[in-house]
C-alpha cells in the first residue's frame, strides 16, 4: 500500500547552512509519527517544507503517491495537508466559529454555507469548544487558542495533520487534556505528524518516531526502541558533554 | 556616447538622491514619500542663496545638509518614531508610514506653496560648456556630477569602513539582533533617517543648477528614488548606484530618440520588468 | 439573509431612492455637488473593498478614471454612447488585473508606488500619441444632462454597494476577510491569496473607469491634464479612510463632509487645497486610525455597555 505522505532526499538549504539534510521518510494511513530531535536540528523547517510554507531546495515529497514538494501552500492545503504553527495564529478580527469556518470552506474538503457551518461546530465540539463558538478570539485563554487553532486544521478534513510543538507552553493539567484530545484523534483513525519535546506525550500518543540531529536523520522505528537507541540519547545529551570534558 | 555621457552625468546625481531614500528605507526602515520635497527644499535653499547673494550651490550644501539633517531627525522623533513604536507588525507600520510621508509631503508643497507662491525657479549656475570627446556637457552638470561621486564615496567608505557606519548596516539587516550587542537603535534609525534626508537635500541642492524645479516637482524625484531603490536592491548602496546610472542613461537615450514627455513612462517601464523579472533588485541574491 | 441584513438593505435602498429624487428639487449648484458626491462614493466605495481588507494602497484610481473617460472620448465616435460604459469596465477591469498579476505578489510599498505612477504612464503615453498623431484634445458632445450625470453615478453607487454586499457574503468576501487578517494562515487554510487579491482588485478598477466615462460628457472637451489628476486618488484614499474601511457604509460617511470641506476650502483658498491634503492623511493616521466608522462604533459601545450596567 503506498504510503499516505513520503520524503525522498528532502533538502533545505540556507545560503551556506543545510537546515535539512537529504531526509527521507513515510508516513503511513491511521499512523501518528513523532519527528524529534534537539532544537535546532531541522524539525520545523521539515515541516514547513510539507506544508509548502518554503519549497525544498532539492528532493521530493508526495502525497498518496502524487508529487507536492514546489507546489505554492495554498495548493499543497487544498490536496489534503493541514497544519498548526509553532506560534499559535489566528484570525483576530473573527470569533472562534469564523476561525474553524476558514478552514471548513477553504480546506482540503470545501464547504460553503449552512454545510461548512455545521461542519465547524462538529469539530468545535470535537475540541471542546462549542459552547465558546461565537466568541472573539481575543477573550480566549491559551491553550482554547490551541484548541481553536487545532479546530481549523481538522475542519477540512485533511489526509495529513501537521503539528507544529501544539504541546508547547501548557501546564501540566492542560497538557494532560491535549494529550488527552490528541489520542482522541490518533483514536478516530487520523494520519498525522508531531512535532513535539514533550517526552510523555510522544512516548504515549507516536507510532513511530523519526529522529533528527542537524538537519539528517539519524534514527527511525518504533518509539520505545528509537527512544533507547544510545545513538539518539547521545544525539540529545551529547550537546552537554563538552561541557563535562 | 553622447547619450552615455549625459546620461551617466544625470545618473549620479539620481544616485546621490536615492542614496538618501535608500538611507532611510534601508535602516530606518521608513519609505519617506516626503522625501522628494526634501529635495525641492535644499533646491530652493540653493536657488535663494544664489540669487540673493551668488553663494554657489557648492558652499550652500554644507548650509542645506544641516539643516535638512536636523529637520528630518525632528520629523522622525516627532512625527515617525510614535508609529514605530505603536506598529504590531511590519505591515502596519508600512501602512502607516507611507500615508504620513505622503500627508508630509503634501504639507511640504503646501507650505512651500506658501513661502515661494508656485512658479518654476531657476538660476544660471556655470551654465558654460565644457568639451569633451568632441561632445558638448554643461559645466553645471559635469561639477553636480563630481560633487555627487565624491559624496557617494563618503557615504560608502563610511558605511563600510567605520564603526558607526557598520552599526547602521547591522539594524538594516536585522533591528532585534543589533540590539542584543549593544546598538542603541531607536537613536541611530533617527539619525540615520536624519543623514538620509541630509543627502537627498544635498542632492535637491546639485540638481537644481542645472535642472528647473518648483514646489510640487518633488513627487516626480521621489518616484524614481523609489525605482532605484528598488531596481538596486534595499539597503544596497552599490545596486543603488548602478541603479541609478541605468536610469539615468536610459532617460536620456529616451528623452534624446523619442521624446522628453515619455521619460517616466520609460523609468516605469524598466520599473515593471525588475519587478517581474528580479523583485530582489539587480545584485540582490534570489530569495531562498 | 438575517433580520441585521434586511434591515441593512431596506435602509439603503430608502436612502439611494431619497437620493435619486435630488435632481427634482435642487438648483444647480446643489446638483453639482451632488455629482461629485455621487462621483465619490462610487470610487471610494469600491476602492475600500479592496484596499480595506488587503491593506493595499492604491493610488490607481486616477489612471483607471482617465483610461474610462478616453473610453468615452474615442468610443462616441464609432457607437452610442451607452455601450462605451461597459467596455470602459472591461479594460478598467483587464487593466487592473495587469497590474495586480505584476504587483500584488510583493509587499504593500511597491504597489503603492506603482499605482502613484500608473497615471502618469498612462497620460505620458496619451500625450506622446497625440503628439505623434497631431490630435490635440477630443470633443464629447451629447445632449446628456447634469441630472442624467448624477443619475448615473448614483446608480453606479447602489451597484458597488449591492456588489460590495454580495462579495461580503460570498467566498470570496470570507477568503478577504481572512487574508486580511492573516495572510500565511489564509495560504495555508488553502486560500489562492494572489488570485484573490487580483479579483478583488478588478472591481475598484472597473468602476473608476466608469465613472470617467459617466463624466466624460460632462467636461466636454477631454485633455490628458483633465482626465488623469493625481489629486483624485489621493482624495478617495483620503475620503475612503476618513470615513473608514470596516464597513460597507463607510467610505460614504467620509465622502460627504470631506466634499464640503474641499469645496470650501478650494473656494476661499485655492493654493492651500495640497495642505489640506497633507494634514487630512496626518489627522486620518493619528486620530482616526478606524476612521468615523471606529468612532461611531466605539461610542456605540460605550452606550450600550452602559445600558448593560444601568
Amino acid at each position: 500500500m503506498t504510503p499516505v505522505l513520503s520524503l525522498r532526499g528532502a533538502t533545505k538549504r540556507f545560503g551556506g547552512l543545510v537546515a535539512v539534510n537529504e531526509l527521507d521518510f513515510d508516513v503511513a494511513e491511521h499512523e501518528v509519527l513523532g519527528l524529534i530531535g534537539p532544537n535546532g536540528s531541522g524539525k520545523s523547517t521539515t515541516l514547513n517544507l510539507i506544508s509548502g510554507a518554503l519549497p525544498p531546495t532539492a528532493g521530493t515529497i508526495s502525497l498518496r503517491g502524487s508529487v507536492i514538494s514546489g507546489l505554492p501552500a495554498q495548493d499543497i492545503a487544498r490536496r489534503g495537508v493541514a497544519r498548526t504553527f509553532q506560534l499559535v495564529r489566528l484570525l483576530p478580527s473573527m470569533t472562534v466559529l469564523e476561525n474553524v469556518m476558514a478552514g471548513a470552506v477553504f480546506g482540503h474538503r470545501r464547504r460553503w454555507g449552512h454545510d461548512a457551518e455545521a461542519q465547524a461546530m462538529r469539530v468545535l465540539d470535537l475540541v471542546g469548544l462549542s459552547r465558546r463558538a461565537q466568541a472573539p478570539v481575543g477573550s480566549l485563554t491559551y491553550i482554547d487558542t490551541k484548541r481553536v487553532e487545532l479546530a481549523r486544521t481538522l475542519a477540512g478534513e485533511p489526509k495529513v495533520l501537521l503539528l507544529d510543538e501544539w504541546l508547547a507552553g501548557l501546564n501540566p493539567t492542560e497538557l494532560e487534556e491535549g494529550i488527552a484530545l490528541i489520542r482522541r484523534l490518533r483514536d478516530e483513525g487520523r494520519t498525522i505528524i508531531l512535532v513535539e519535546h514533550v517526552m510523555d506525550a510522544i512516548r504515549s500518543l507516536c507510532d513511530r518516531c523519526v529522529v533528527m540531529s542537524s538537519g539528517s536523520k539519524i534514527a527511525e522505528g518504533e518509539t520505545e526502541e528509537v527512544l533507547n537507541d544510545p545513538g539518539v540519547i547521545e544525539a540529545y545529551l551529547g550537546v552537554e558533554e563538552p561541557a563535562h570534558a | 556616447m553622447d547619450i552615455i555621457f549625459t546620461g551617466l552625468l544625470l545618473g549620479g546625481t539620481y544616485a546621490l538622491i536615492a542614496t538618501g531614500l535608500n538611507l532611510q528605507y534601508g535602516m530606518a526602515r521608513i519609505m519617506n514619500l516626503a522625501n522628494g520635497e526634501t529635495l525641492v527644499a535644499g533646491g530652493f535653499g540653493a536657488f535663494w542663496f544664489w540669487t540673493s547673494s551668488q553663494v554657489s550651490p557648492l558652499l550652500t550644501i554644507f548650509v542645506v545638509a544641516p539643516l535638512a539633517f536636523a529637520l528630518n531627525w525632528l520629523i522622525y522623533v516627532v512625527v515617525l518614531r510614535p508609529l514605530v513604536k505603536r506598529a504590531k507588525s511590519r505591515g502596519q507600520l508600512e501602512v502607516d508610514a507611507i500615508l504620513t510621508t505622503f500627508g508630509l509631503s503634501f504639507v511640504g508643497v503646501g507650505v512651500m506653496l506658501a513661502l515661494f507662491g508656485g512658479d518654476y525657479f531657476s538660476y544660471s549656475y556655470l551654465a558654460q560648456p565644457v568639451q569633451f570627446i568632441g561632445e558638448t556637457y554643461g559645466l553645471n552638470r559635469v561639477v553636480a556630477f563630481a560633487a555627487a561621486v565624491l559624496l557617494c564615496g563618503a557615504l560608502w567608505i563610511w558605511l563600510y569602513r567605520s564603526r558607526a557606519g557598520m552599526s547602521v548596516r547591522a539594524i538594516a539587516v536585522s533591528p532585534d539582533s543589533a540590539r542584543l550587542v549593544g546598538i542603541d537603535v531607536p537613536s541611530l534609525s533617527a539619525r540615520a533617517f536624519a543623514l538620509g534626508g541630509a543627502v537627498t537635500a544635498v542632492g535637491g541642492a546639485l540638481v537644481s543648477s542645472f535642472l528647473t524645479l518648483d514646489a510640487s516637482t518633488g513627487v516626480i524625484f521621489t518616484l524614481k528614488a523609489l525605482i532605484i531603490v528598488i531596481m538596486g536592491g534595499v539597503g544596497d548602496i552599490r545596486g543603488t548606484i548602478l541603479a541609478a546610472v541605468l536610469l539615468g542613461i536610459l532617460e536620456t537615450f529616451v528623452a534624446t530618440l523619442i521624446d522628453p514627455g515619455l521619460t517616466l513612462a520609460a523609468a516605469y517601464l524598466l520599473f515593471i520588468l525588475i519587478l517581474l523579472l528580479r523583485p530582489q533588485g539587480l545584485l540582490g541574491r534570489a530569495r531562498t | 439573509m438575517t433580520a441585521r441584513d434586511r434591515r441593512g438593505v431596506t435602509i439603503g435602498v430608502l436612502l439611494f431612492a431619497l437620493a435619486a429624487l435630488l435632481p427634482l428639487a435642487s438648483d444647480s449648484y446643489f446638483l453639482s455637488i451632488g455629482v461629485t458626491i455621487a462621483m465619490y462614493t462610487a470610487l471610494a466605495t469600491s476602492w475600500a473593498l479592496f484596499s480595506g481588507p488587503t491593506h493595499y494602497i492604491s493610488l490607481a484610481t486616477a489612471a483607471f478614471f482617465g483610461i474610462g473617460t478616453y473610453t468615452t472620448g474615442i468610443g462616441i465616435e464609432y457607437m452610442p454612447y451607452w455601450l462605451t460604459l461597459p467596455i470602459a469596465a472591461v479594460i478598467g477591469a483587464v487593466l487592473a488585473a495587469l497590474v495586480g498579476v505584476a504587483t500584488l505578489r510583493l509587499s504593500g510599498v511597491y504597489f503603492v508606488i506603482f499605482t502613484l505612477g500608473l497615471a502618469e504612464l498612462v497620460r505620458q503615453i496619451i500625450t506622446w500619441g497625440q503628439n505623434v498623431s497631431g490630435a490635440k484634445g477630443l470633443y464629447v458632445l451629447t445632449s446628456i444632462t447634469e441630472e442624467h450625470i448624477y443619475w448615473q453615478l448614483t446608480g453606479l453607487s447602489a451597484l458597488v454597494f449591492l456588489a460590495g454586499f454580495l462579495i461580503w457574503r460570498s467566498r470570496l468576501g470570507f477568503a478577504v476577510r481572512i487574508l486580511g487578517d492573516d495572510e500565511e494562515v489564509a495560504r495555508h487554510s488553502g486560500i489562492h491569496t494572489a488570485r484573490v487579491k487580483v479579483l478583488l482588485f478588478m472591481i475598484p478598477g472597473a468602476v473608476a473607469a466608469v465613472t470617467g466615462a459617466i463624466l466624460a460628457p460632462r467636461y466636454v472637451y477631454i485633455e490628458p491634464a483633465i482626465a488623469f489628476t493625481p489629486m483624485l486618488s489621493f482624495q478617495v484614499v483620503i475620503m475612503a479612510l476618513l470615513g473608514g474601511t470596516g464597513r460597507l457604509w463607510g467610505p460614504v460617511v467620509g465622502v460627504i463632509p470631506f466634499t464640503f470641506l474641499w469645496e470650501a476650502i478650494s473656494g476661499t483658498f485655492p493654493n492651500q487645497t495640497t495642505l489640506l491634503l497633507g494634514l487630512s492623511f496626518l489627522v486620518i493616521v493619528y486620530l482616526l486610525p478606524r476612521g468615523f466608522v471606529g468612532l461611531i462604533e466605539e461610542a456605540r459601545g460605550r452606550v450600550s455597555r452602559r445600558g448593560a450596567f444601568a
